[in-house]
């Protein structure tokens, strides 16, 4: 349909349209007429992803001055390929209802391990090895040596793409992964250099969080980019965390033992090539002495990363004295190396900051942050003029450059904490040091800053006025979108206590208790037993996972889980629990049944949907708080509570909370779903816990919802199935939660979207 | 002489039949008694035939074996070995424990059939009275009858039975109960027997290795009851001791090379979700997994081993479902093949190093991404056409509900068809592929002829179905039907047998049916027809002609057409 937003003539690609995703695109063309930042909150499975992209799309045909591009991040693979497709869906309609392609080029980045279609490389299943052979077919010098000496191998789909691909454009049209092999494949063009020279023209580009967020990545990828973009953060529940990943290193004794290894080889190298060609680490070091480190044109094969700090704090100097030299740097790294190596022979835990780690570098092994700072570069300079076929090899290495750089660049905001054992393993001795960020603000200012519009959007971003404070920006539009529902597709319960009346509560002090442990087992049990299909349980983490599973075995609860459906586990190896969700999908949809014990924040519960019948019930088992213990994350408390004033328990509460609605929101997808999402613990129905859920989740967790025991709970689970299996048509939606263009239109419907939108 | 032909797989002497004593000879098809002194058989029964064996209970002063015909009667040996009774029973139980094995071999086959043959006919009325009518009658023989494409729908989406599952829970089931004097008792039946050798093929093979060679069955379960491998709280012992260990090893292979083999949904794809920091050490890698304590690895050992259940159990069950299923499944993967390569097209000759389990996959993974794109209410087409197909082993009972049981003659009596016929054709037009008739007839030929069939066409202008339904009484009425029906189905079937215009020429084949069936039609109108036309003319003198002469009417053009037919035929030649 096409309707108009705001005066904005908007192609929808469906007949029909849901009241939010309009009042969505409402919100949405708010923001971008004001050129600033928002932050949107709307039930997963209301088709966020479509909204958006239609009316940006529109947008974007309308006033081309305006906004020239839409960097669409998501997080995963899948996630990527969905928005891919429905952006073609979108192009699709377009061509339909106009008779021609809009002017608009579509272009998805990934790794090259999912673009490559080089015979040999593209076979290897490892990321990191296919980038590696990779760069050792296509870096500058290879390619020279290649010139001289045919028997060098070199990759024949870069040197088509380099010879041809840079003259002409894409043609316009969306290119998923898929497509830009074929086009690749089809020309002899390297798929992944093709869209990475793409995304710079390209209209539309989607990729994953760290080409934008992540600073070594990003001075690689997107530093071309248009000012006059809108960028959007899908999925952006945990954007504060991949802000501070991408900033924090940690090192391990292993990392030392590897760099050691590779500094070794290095200095054979210097070595070598000294005796040979000395003229080459002349040539270097004039460069540097001039400053010219981007002299040597820096070819796009030859950069693998960047550096790693933000551009804005990359000194623009030049490389100091004592560094300069080949083996000065060598040995200056080296010393490096001894100082972090000692530091990590301790017995107890050593927190501290970054400058009193500079402090103490200076004392003890004589080195100043100036020539800290340059690290980084000063490895990848050298390593280019060594000549490194295979960077892989020298990962380690790599990060114990970034780590010098940043602890020297960043004082504010980072913390080290060096400890000498595993809190779960006091025995076993394995230092580790965290150089850890605690401000997510620090990555994601850049990007406000850059853009002019930034889309921070989810299912579950509730309380929203927590990221605003977090990531240290000021939206113009902030706000929640409830579900309009023609039945009540969600049955969101509270269950506290079991049938013995014994309150069931993970926390601490009765987490392990009997009683409790066989009151969760009894719930899922008759659960298991009413509910048809799948069912999903979240515990909040793998420790209590392995313990409750074998409290279970003991008490008989597995044994009459397994009479009702199957039992799949997640364990911590991801192939085996890949494995064993697409056997929990195949029960599943044989109609056997299945139960699946999933843990909260685990790789399942972030990437995986369970919509229809994959996941009828989904029972969070307790809150899913962070592990309390955990010394960055008391750090960033601290600093939380120091520099925005939030108090240490409403961050903690606001963690677990949308970690925990993630988890149930997993199992609805669109309104002919539903599920039953089951909130297992006491503390659930407290007023700071319930008022933090999303709204929409919220809305149906009525009073009488909030303090059920186990068999109240599958009473009312029993009789709102037998609502849910009623025949459901079009007709019972249509006006309530499903629109027309005739009933979008009428006034009423429009105040009453008006109405629906929450501003906060 | 047929046991010179036979192996002999044992012969018993001393055994008395009918007064006489012989022997008894236990031969690869038969059994078989002879006489003393005598070269010619007595008593042979072919193992098809004997139905049961009956031995006489151990007390009783007479040691004697019984064997049972399928047809009711039975023969009875007394072994009467003069080295005594117990001897006598030794012999004995040599036969029975003989033909214990070699009995089920020949029973399934016929037995699997003839049951079916019969349930069928039990269970559908019509199909009884047809068989009555047709076969009983001698018009058709029983034969012909089951191949009429009619009993075939019948009996062959009868054939695929399908087999039970596996419980999820059934080694949990296996409840160990304590006899009072430190010991356990499990109760162990068949079923669950058969469960743990279809999901756990290693225990099947210990099992094969193992009994009866080095240990009986009892000892075997007691041990698979003892192992670790059935106590899954415990560490898989490696010792050489636990005869289940290398079970557990075996498992996990299979386990493994399935992982390895099977191409994972996009979806569920865990390790390729996220995307990774090139030139840095990733997460993994840099974290060694160790093994924390022994609680935590007895713990995870045992999600292992449930997972491992599990994925056993689901994939036990559906070696039964997919079996069924090949035939669709195949033909869709070969057209999806040829598509795109790994999304790549062949050129350049990139794709050919693509190895073939991936090439399936693309058009999979779009599939599924459009399917969880998809949101159906808005939408307005109806989503899905491709509907699954349904398989109905009472066809009846679907179109009509479970009530018309009850009251079938009734409701036979006023469908003037077979009902089975037409059930049968809707099923092969339902599902397309089932049944590849070619086109006989044009649709606008078909809707003329079904306008003359109608009363007040031209077949049909001396049919007055209004007055005759009233005129006519019920069971009149039914044996009409009847008629009809039998009359109905042998006419189809001379149809059937005339070649069809254009169509490939006919075959000696059909000629020899088309006879056959020519010649059934005439029989059934002097066995059946004749009989109940002047049955009519006594009773119901005035409409006696009209009842059938509509049939006489079919009749006569069935025969005449094949007059022509056979004409032309010898034309031909």
């Amino acid at each position: 349909m096409k309707l108009t937003v705001d005066g904005l003539l908007v192609y929808f690609p469906y007949d029909y349209i849901y009241p939010e995703q309009y009042a969505y695109m409402l919100e949405l063309k708010r923001a971008l007429d004001a050129k600033g930042h928002g932050l949107l909150e709307m039930p997963s499975g209301t088709g966020k992803t479509i909204s958006l992209l239609s009316l940006i799309v529109a947008y974007m045909i309308h006033n081309p001055h305006h906004v020239r591009k839409l960097i669409y991040c998501s997080r995963t693979v899948p996630e990527i390929e969905k928005v891919l497709e429905e952006l073609k869906n979108l192009i699709k309609y377009y061509e339909k209802s106009q008779g021609e392609k809009p002017s608009l080029t579509g272009v998805v980045l990934t790794s090259r391990k999912n673009l490559c279609i080089h015979p040999d490389v593209s076979r290897e299943r490892e990321g990191k090895l296919v980038d590696g052979k990779c760069h050792s077919l296509t870096a500058s010098y290879i390619r020279e040596r290649h010139e001289s000496d045919n028997s060098v191998p070199i990759c024949q789909f870069y040197e088509g793409f380099n010879r041809e691909g840079k003259e002409s454009m894409l043609p316009y049209g969306v290119y998923t992964i898929d497509d830009m092999k074929q086009y690749g494949a089809d020309r002899n063009w390297c798929p992944y250099f093709l869209s990475r020279f793409a995304i710079i023209h390209a209209e539309i580009v989607v990729y994953s969080y760290h080409y934008l967020l992540d600073p070594k990545i990003a001075e690689v990828v997107s530093k071309e980019m248009h000012k006059e973009a809108v960028v959007v953060f899908d999925e952006a529940h945990n954007i504060d965390n991949v802000c501070i990943d991408s900033l924090s290193v940690k090192i391990t004794r292993r990392t030392i033992d590897r760099s050691t290894m590779a500094l070794q080889q290095l200095e054979k190298t210097v070595a070598q090539i000294r005796e040979a060609d000395a003229a080459r680490l002349t040539v270097e070091y004039e460069q540097m002495v001039e400053g010219l480190r981007h002299a040597a044109a820096q070819r796009e094969t030859d950069a693998v990363l960047g550096n790693p700090i933000l551009p804005d704090d990359v000194l623009n100097e030049v490389v100091p004295g004592n560094i300069r030299n080949a083996e000065h740097f060598l040995s200056f790294l080296k010393r490096f190396i001894e100082y972090i190596k000692t530091r990590l022979r301790i017995q107890h835990v050593v927190q501290e900051s970054p400058a009193g780690f500079l402090k103490d570098v200076q004392a003890r092994v004589c080195i100043e942050r100036k020539p800290l700072r340059f690290c980084a570069t000063r490895l990848s300079s050298l390593m280019k003029t060594l000549e490194i076929p295979d960077p892989s090899n020298f990962a380690s290495l790599t990060l114990i450059t970034h780590l010098a750089t940043l602890v020297s660049t960043y004082t504010k905001g980072f913390t080290i904490i060096i400890e000498p054992f595993d809190d779960k393993t006091p025995t076993v001795s394995n230092p580790i040091l965290h150089f850890s960020c605690m401000d997510s603000s620090i990555a994601m200012r850049p990007v406000f800053a850059r853009f002019q519009s930034v889309i921070i959007t989810s299912g579950t971003l509730s309380p929203l006025d927590m990221y605003p404070k977090i990531l240290d920006f000021n939206p113009v539009i902030m706000s929640s979108f409830t579900m309009t529902l023609a039945r009540p597709c969600i049955l969101p319960m509270i269950v506290s206590k079991g049938s013995d009346q014994v309150a069931i509560s993970s926390k601490y002090e009765t987490r392990e208790d009997v009683a409790v442990i066989r009151n969760y087992g009894q719930l899922l049990v008759e659960i298991s037993a009413s509910v048809p299909d799948g069912v999903v349980c979240f515990f909040t983490s793998y420790l209590y996972l392995e313990s409750v599973v074998g409290a279970w075995y003991d008490q008989g609860v597995v044994a009459s889980l397994q009479r009702h459906k199957l039992l799949f586990i997640e364990t911590q190896d991801s192939a085996e629990t890949s494995f064993a969700l697409i056997n929990y999908i195949k029960a599943c949809e044989s109609g056997r049944g299945a139960v699946l014990l999933s843990v909260a924040r685990g790789k399942v519960s972030e990437g995986v949907d369970f919509d229809h019948h994959l996941g009828r019930a989904v029972l969070m088992f307790g809150i899913p708080y962070v592990f309390t213990q955990s010394r960055i994350l008391k750090a960033r408390l601290d600093y939380l509570r120091d520099q925005f004033q939030i108090r240490e328990n409403d961050f903690l509460t606001f963690d677990a909370m949308r970690h925990a609605a993630q988890c149930v929101g997993r199992a609805l997808r669109g309104k002919t779903d539903y599920g039953i999402m089951i909130f297992a613990d006491k503390r659930f129905s407290r007023a700071d816990k319930r008022t933090k859920l999303p709204r929409w989740i919220q809305e149906h967790l009525k009073d009488s919802l909030c303090n059920l025991s186990t068999e109240e709970a599958v009473q009312i689970c029993k009789r709102w199935l037998r609502q849910m299996a009623q025949p459901f048509t079009r007709e019972d939606q249509l006006g309530v939660s499903l629109l027309t263009l005739a009933q979008l239109q009428s006034a009423e419907q429009q105040e009453k979207i008006e109405k629906q939108v929450i501003q906060k | 002489m047929t046991t010179s032909s036979e192996d002999v797989l044992l012969s018993v002497g001393g055994v008395r039949y009918k007064k006489g004593d012989g022997t008894l000879y236990v031969m690869a098809q038969r059994l078989a008694w002879m006489l003393e002194n005598r070269d010619t058989v007595a008593v042979s029964h072919k193992y098809a035939d004997i139905k049961t064996q009956k031995i006489s209970p151990v007390g009783k002063p007479k040691v004697q074996l019984q064997v049972v015909l399928h047809d009711g009667t039975c023969s009875t040996f007394h072994f009467v070995n003069a080295a005594g009774a117990d001897a006598q029973a030794k012999d004995r139980d040599q036969v029975k424990m003989l033909l214990q094995n070699l009995l089920p071999k020949f029973k399934r086959q016929i037995d699997g059939e003839l049951e079916m043959k019969s349930r069928l006919l039990s269970l559908h009325p019509t199909l009884k009275h047809l068989y009555e009518d047709l076969v009983i009658s001698k018009v058709i023989n029983s034969e012909e009858y089951w191949n009429t494409p009619t009993l075939k729908t019948y009996t062959e989406s009868n054939n695929i039975k399908q087999e039970a599952g596996v419980s999820g829970a059934f080694l949990a089931d296996i409840q160990p109960q304590t006899d009072g004097c430190n010991g356990l008792k499990y109760n162990l039946t068949q079923d669950i027997i058969d469960a743990i050798f279809k999901t756990y093929p290693a225990v099947r093979k210990k099992h094969i290795d193992y009994v009866p060679n080095k240990m009986t069955e009892a000892e075997f379960w007691t041990k698979f009851f003892q192992s670790h491998y059935f106590h899954r709280d415990r560490i898989a012992s490696s010792s050489s001791k636990d005869l289940f260990g290398e079970c557990a090893k075996m498992d996990d292979q299979a386990i493994a090379s399935a992982m390895k083999h099977t191409t994972l949904d996009l979806t569920v794809d865990l390790p390729q979700f996220t995307e990774n920091i090139p030139m840095l050490p990733s997460e993994e890698e840099s974290a060694p997994e160790k093994d924390r304590g022994d609680n935590a690895s007895i713990h995870r050992n045992m999600i292992k081993r449930f997972n491992q259940h599990s994925i056993m159990v689901l994939k036990a069950s559906h070696k039964t479902n997919s079996s069924n299923n090949n035939n669709n499944s195949s033909n869709k993967t070969t057209n999806n093949n040829k598509v795109v390569e790994n999304g790549v097209k062949e050129s350049n000759g990139v794709g050919e190093k693509r190895t073939a389990e991936e090439s399936t996959e693309q058009p999979d993974k779009k599939k599924r991404i459009l399917e969880k794109l998809h949101y159906e209410d808005l939408e307005d087409k109806p989503g899905n056409e491709e509907a699954q197909e349904l398989k109905l082993s009472k066809i009846e009972r679907y179109l009509l509900g479970p009530s018309s049981q009850s009251h079938q003659t009734h409701t036979q009596a006023n469908n003037p068809p077979p009902l089975s016929a037409l059930a049968s054709i809707c099923q092969a037009w339902s599902s397309g592929q089932q049944c590849q008739r070619p086109v006989r007839v044009s649709a606008g030929a078909c809707v003329g002829a079904l306008g003359e069939l109608s009363p007040g066409g031209a077949l049909m202008r001396h049919h007055h179905a209004a007055s005759m339904a009233q005129l006519i009484p019920p069971d009149v009425k039914s044996e009409l039907h009847r008629i009809y029906l039998s009359g109905g189905e042998l006419l189809r079937e001379l149809w059937r047998c005339f070649p069809q215009p254009g169509a490939a020429t006919e075959t000696e084949d059909t000629t020899a049916r088309a006879e056959k069936f020519y010649e059934a039609l005439l029989r059934f109108r002097n066995v059946k027809l004749r009989p109940f036309e002047e049955k009519m003319l006594r009773d119901l003198t005035p409409l006696a002609t009209t009842l059938t002469r509509h049939m006489n009417q079919m009749i006569d053009t069935a025969c005449s057409k094949y007059a022509v037919w056979q004409q032309r035929q010898a034309k031909l030649r």
